[in-house]
């Protein structure tokens, strides 16, 4: 077992992972409460994997991920006020409600995203790679994904191109075990996710996932040859998200004994106990570490609830980036007026105005029940978590088969 | 200004802006040693090295995508697809990711991206090297499209599109890479802005727009229903689909209360069933007649080259839908 850094490292990366904890699970339950719409994927589980990688990371590094990336913002140093407002659709939001919970995005913070496409996102790291290489940088950027992406495409052709033109980039698959519902023996012919790059010429490891201290080590290794010797490769941390695939899962693929079995190793417990058996940290700083991220994801869905939702005016915004407009960028079907680009938002007509207030009005109101007919995927999933949804009388009992999961 | 064919146009708009601009570079497959599938990239190499004009593996999606991350990294990436029909493969890099990722973050990140790629039929390539793929990629908010006709359009455009900060499709037409025509010098004129049609001809008659390759078309049909049939047609060439200088060509439609529209594409939902419904809804009182549309035929473009040019607007087309909409005013 890699020994323990300093303890102010301990205890930084204890309150991180201690912090991103309490915002998945109150991430979740305010989508219970319908704060949050669309599509919720927790990482609960994951925060080892999550934190021990941005632990060693440079600030000039860049981190790409998948949808489940709230922790890895975090991770990163995104204020948690900012994605919860994401996930409440706020305009205090990283994206300000453009994007929501798959899409988060930190530009400062050089977290470059949050992307609803599996896989989608690793041609994407090796172009910002690229563009480091290109300019003489010496930053690295850090890829992480789930199981299921180390069968699309995007994976050969990626792992090739890092490896044929060697990019600065680093590939971290987090193994869950599970792509959506589907095992990795059930989904993947090589189940040793490490090996699937060798081909392209891309080295691979294993590792204990749950282990920050474990992820720490590989991942800096890692991290290392990428910015020295221009040599990607790719880890796979053995994680596990004891929630469903999204709050919208009822968990039919795996036993409850399973979920059990993983939480038994829980990577916030499990350091917690070994920094205080080993003296590094006292109780009292564990205990102080709790309290701090309970006050901090209070003060976010506090900060998320204040946050107005966005200008109907600003529909349009940067959907192009235009100097001098010239010639119609864009038609709105319900005014007869060409929108010629951000610089006319102002003047968006009356008439299509009313007519975008009509339409938004069936987003009801933020602290009301979800309109009529619409059923809450919240209240189907997570049967296993044993959290009681926390919703009010008004809220429609939900129809678990109108509901249709993506991937 | 120089007499240059189209390809020469279009490597001259890429080897201008590289020696412009370090953040400029050229990637796809075959664009270096080979020179380029069409010898668009021709020379590139020899000047800038294998750091700016790279050869890539052949996998479109990861190109247009290491595109996409490198622009969102700071760099003016020129991608070249080899062909129209290859870019459905990268479709997921350019419609999710491309064109959405500045307005899903915000405008945190920018794409400034040109991806070129080359179309259309006339050359036997049969079913899958022959698409016109204009409606697809206009049809999504985020992208930009440009569809020179001319060499001084393909130069001018190409230039501008380098330097914008939006993804732009940049199509290019097979049969128009031979073509020649007058073009601009480095420096001699400020590049075309997207969004600006160009009026080939003018007329009162029957406005006629053609794009790409059916540019030359409508012109041609012009010519034969001037002198065959004294119709005096006016041509519209909108070089880029979006943004779309739709006042240049409502301006006209108002003026000749007909209009034909002419491309290579497929007719349902095509760039024509487009535009004849923006005129149809800003025009409406104008129109004398229905909107009349010259399109490919809609099947997959057969390789016999009876059947080929069968499933291809020629001017016999263009002259009666022309006629078509003039029918009892002449």
């Amino acid at each position: 077992m890699p020994d323990l850094p300093d303890a102010g490292t301990c205890y930084e990366l204890l309150a991180r992972m201690t912090l991103i904890r309490r915002f998945e699970e109150e991430a979740g339950r305010q989508y219970q409460r319908a704060k949050a719409g669309g599509f919720l994927h927790l990482a609960i589980g994951e925060e080892a994997t999550i934190v021990g990688t941005t632990s060693v990371m440079r600030d000039e590094d860049y981190l790409i991920g998948t949808y489940r990336t709230h922790g890895h913002a975090i991770a990163r140093g995104t204020d948690p006020e900012r994605v919860m407002s994401e996930l409440f659709g706020r305009v205090g939001g990283t994206s300000g409600g453009r994007g929501g919970s798959m899409h988060i995005f930190d530009r400062e913070k050089r977290f470059m995203g949050g992307y609803g496409i599996v896989g989608g996102n690793l041609p994407i790291a090796a172009g910002l790679a690229l563009s480091s290489e290109y300019k003489g940088e010496d930053a690295v950027t850090v890829c992480m994904f789930g199981d299921g992406a180390s069968n699309t495409g995007n994976f050969g052709e990626t792992m090739n191109l890092a490896a044929l033109w060697r990019l600065p980039v680093f590939f971290l698959v987090e193994n869950n075990l599970y792509g959506m519902g589907t095992s990795v023996e059930r989904h993947s012919a090589q189940t040793d996710l490490s090996k699937k790059a060798e081909g392209y010429g891309i080295p691979g490891e294993r590792i204990d996932g749950m282990d920050v201290v474990a992820v720490r080590e590989a991942v800096a290794e890692g991290i290392r040859e990428a910015r020295e010797e221009r040599r990607p490769t790719l880890l796979e941390a053995f994680t596990y998200r004891y929630r469903g695939h999204s709050a919208a899962d009822p968990e039919v693929y795996r036993e409850r004994e399973e979920v059990e079995e993983w939480r038994r190793k829980d990577p916030i417990e499990a350091f917690a106990r070994r920094c205080v058996e080993a003296g590094v940290l006292g109780e009292r700083e564990v205990e102080e570490v709790r309290e701090k991220a309970e006050q901090r994801v209070t003060a976010a869905v506090a900060a998320a609830d204040e946050s107005p939702e966005p200008a109907l005016d600003s529909l349009y915004e940067n959907l192009y980036v235009v100097e001098e407009a010239g010639g119609w960028y864009a038609v709105d079907e319900r005014s007869p007026e060409p929108h010629r680009g951000e610089r006319e938002e102002e003047e968006m007509p009356e008439a299509a105005r009313e007519l975008a207030e009509a339409g938004a009005a069936y987003g009801g109101q933020p602290d009301g029940p979800r309109p009529e007919g619409r059923p809450n995927p919240a209240r189907q999933g997570d049967a296993q978590e044993g959290v009681e949804p926390e919703v009010s009388g008004e809220v429609e009992e939900p129809d678990v088969a109108e509901e249709v999961e993506e991937r | 200004m120089t007499t240059l064919r189209m390809r020469e146009a279009l490597r001259d708009a890429m080897a201008e802006e590289m020696r412009r601009d370090e953040a400029v570079f050229v990637m796809g497959e075959d664009v270096g040693v080979f020179q380029g599938a069409f010898k668009v990239t021709e020379g590139l190499l020899e000047e800038f090295g294998e750091r700016r004009v790279r050869d890539t593996p052949i996998s479109e999606n990861t190109i247009v995508g290491a595109g996409v991350g490198a622009a969102i990294g700071g760099l003016r990436p020129v991608v070249e697809l080899m062909t129209v029909n290859f870019a459905l493969l990268a479709l997921d890099q350019i419609v999710n990711h491309a064109a959405a990722i500045p307005y899903m973050f915000n405008g945190q990140a920018r794409v400034p991206l040109v991806v070129r790629m080359p179309g259309g039929g006339g050359h036997q390539l049969g079913p899958t090297h022959s698409h016109s793929l204009e409606a697809l990629f206009l049809q999504v908010p985020g992208l930009l499209v440009a569809c020179p006709s001319t060499p001084a359009d393909g130069k001018a455009l190409l230039k501008a599109a380098i330097r914008d900060d939006n993804p732009v499709i940049f199509i290019e037409h097979e049969s128009l890479y031979g073509t020649r025509g007058e073009v601009a010098d480095d420096g001699e004129a400020e590049p075309l802005s997207f969004g600006e049609a160009a009026v080939r001809r003018e007329g009162g008659d029957v406005t006629i727009v053609g794009l790409l390759k059916m540019a030359h078309v409508a012109e041609d049909a012009a010519r034969a229903l001037a002198h065959e049939h004294g119709v005096e047609a006016e041509v519209i060439d909108p070089r880029t689909l979006r943004p779309l200088d739709l006042d240049t060509i409502l301006a006209s439609v108002r003026k000749t209360n007909r209009a034909v529209i002419v491309e290579e594409g497929w007719p349902h939902g095509g760039v024509g069933a487009n535009l004849a419904t923006l005129i149809t809804e800003q025009a409406f009182d104008h129109l004398d007649a229905p909107v009349q549309r010259v399109t490919g035929a809609d099947v997959h473009m057969p390789y016999a080259k009876r059947l080929e040019q069968a499933a291809i607007p020629h001017e016999e087309h263009v002259v009666r839908a022309a006629l078509a909409a003039l029918e009892g005013s002449i």
